[in-house]
């Protein structure tokens, strides 16, 4: 019988950072069904190109203000005016990338 | 059905509104609250679906439009928080309430007194921040500039249309004003009780029957208990 290898610690600090940045995407992810209506599945699926603000018809100002409010509690961040503009809103990749932005400064 | 309800203007008078009820007499006499602006629209075919299942379980059940909201011809900018709270109590006092059930913004309207349910409360103050936000996303996509602060400054002196809400200077600032509702005599209904995510969220108004069916059926035990203990 082999010998199990043990199991890997997480808890260096690239770990922490990969640990955070998993959880940030897992939770937009999460934002983005509730505010498009669509099951986790189907959000699973998105990926850096995804388009957002623009490609979905149903993303009009009123939703993508409310998913920035819903960001801005899920994450514990502020989203300032001059921080919203069309490259972060319009693929999921600019909306991710914006949001561990937001969650490294804060 | 729908029936009016006398509904006190803020200069004096009185002005008939519309409300959906269901009303067979009965002991529990539940008043929704509507969520504001938006959220109202967002969350309106949800808020029927839980009186049906309400009205099943021998509940009466209450949803008034507010002054200058819904089906309302009402002048949305001559209304405040203050005045809807009126508006409210008037309700309470026309349908001989027992109960409440504020949705979201509702629960910045909560009369004194009754028992009941606060479901997602909001402070005013975030639900501007989002209709701010969503007019400077829309100019931005429209090609002119505009920010939260400016359009502050512009609400405060002339109040101002968000979302196509034309919100009066006193309005504005009474929601500015308005802090989250502390639950009090109230229990507090959070979205992650009912399951699945919140419907105020949805780009498009939509509904969920086993969100309806969690949220009537706490609402229903809530009221059973009460009748019980009478």
């Amino acid at each position: 019988m082999t010998e199990q290898s043990a199991p890997p610690t997480n808890t260096g600090p690239e770990n922490n950072a990969l640990r955070s940045r998993v959880s940030i995407d897992r939770d937009l992810r999460s934002i983005l069904c509730d505010v498009l209506g669509l099951d986790p599945d189907e959000v699973e699926i998105f990926d850096s190109d995804t388009g957002l603000f623009g490609h979905l018809p149903e993303l009009d100002s009123m939703a993508v203000a409310g998913l920035l409010t819903e960001m801005e509690d899920r994450l514990d961040i502020i989203i300032e005016d001059d921080d919203v503009d069309g490259e972060m809103l319009e693929t999921y990749g600019g909306l991710l990338a914006f949001a561990e932005a937001k969650v490294a400064e804060s | 059905m729908f029936a009016l309800w006398p509904c006190p203007l803020p200069g004096g008078g009185v002005a008939e509104e519309n409300a959906r009820i269901f009303d067979a007499g009965r002991q529990s006499r539940l008043l929704f609250i509507p969520p504001l602006f938006d959220e109202h629209n967002k969350l309106r075919h949800q808020l029927v679906e839980v009186m049906q299942r309400l009205d099943a379980s021998g509940v009466d059940c209450f949803l008034p439009d507010l002054p200058g909201c819904n089906e309302s011809t009402a002048c949305l900018t001559n209304h405040t928080l203050d005045s809807w709270r009126t508006a409210v109590q008037a309700a309470v006092e026309h349908f001989r309430i027992s109960h409440v059930l504020a949705v979201r913004g509702g629960g910045l309207l909560v009369p004194a007194g009754l028992p009941g349910w606060l479901y997602g409360p909001v402070a005013g103050k975030q639900l501007l921040r989002s209709m701010l936000r969503a007019r400077t996303i829309a100019s931005r996509e429209a090609g002119h500039e505009e920010n939260i602060e400016t359009l502050t400054d512009m609400a405060h002196a002339d109040g101002i249309t968000l979302a196509g809400w034309p919100i009066g200077a006193q309005m504005f600032v009474q929601l500015e004003e308005a802090n989250k509702p502390a639950p009090d005599q109230l229990s507090l209904i959070e979205q992650s009780e009912l399951g699945g995510g919140a419907l105020w969220l949805r780009a498009e108004p939509d509904f969920d029957t086993d969100q309806a069916d969690a949220l009537a059926a706490t609402l229903a035990m809530g009221l059973g208990d009460a009748e019980r203990a009478q």
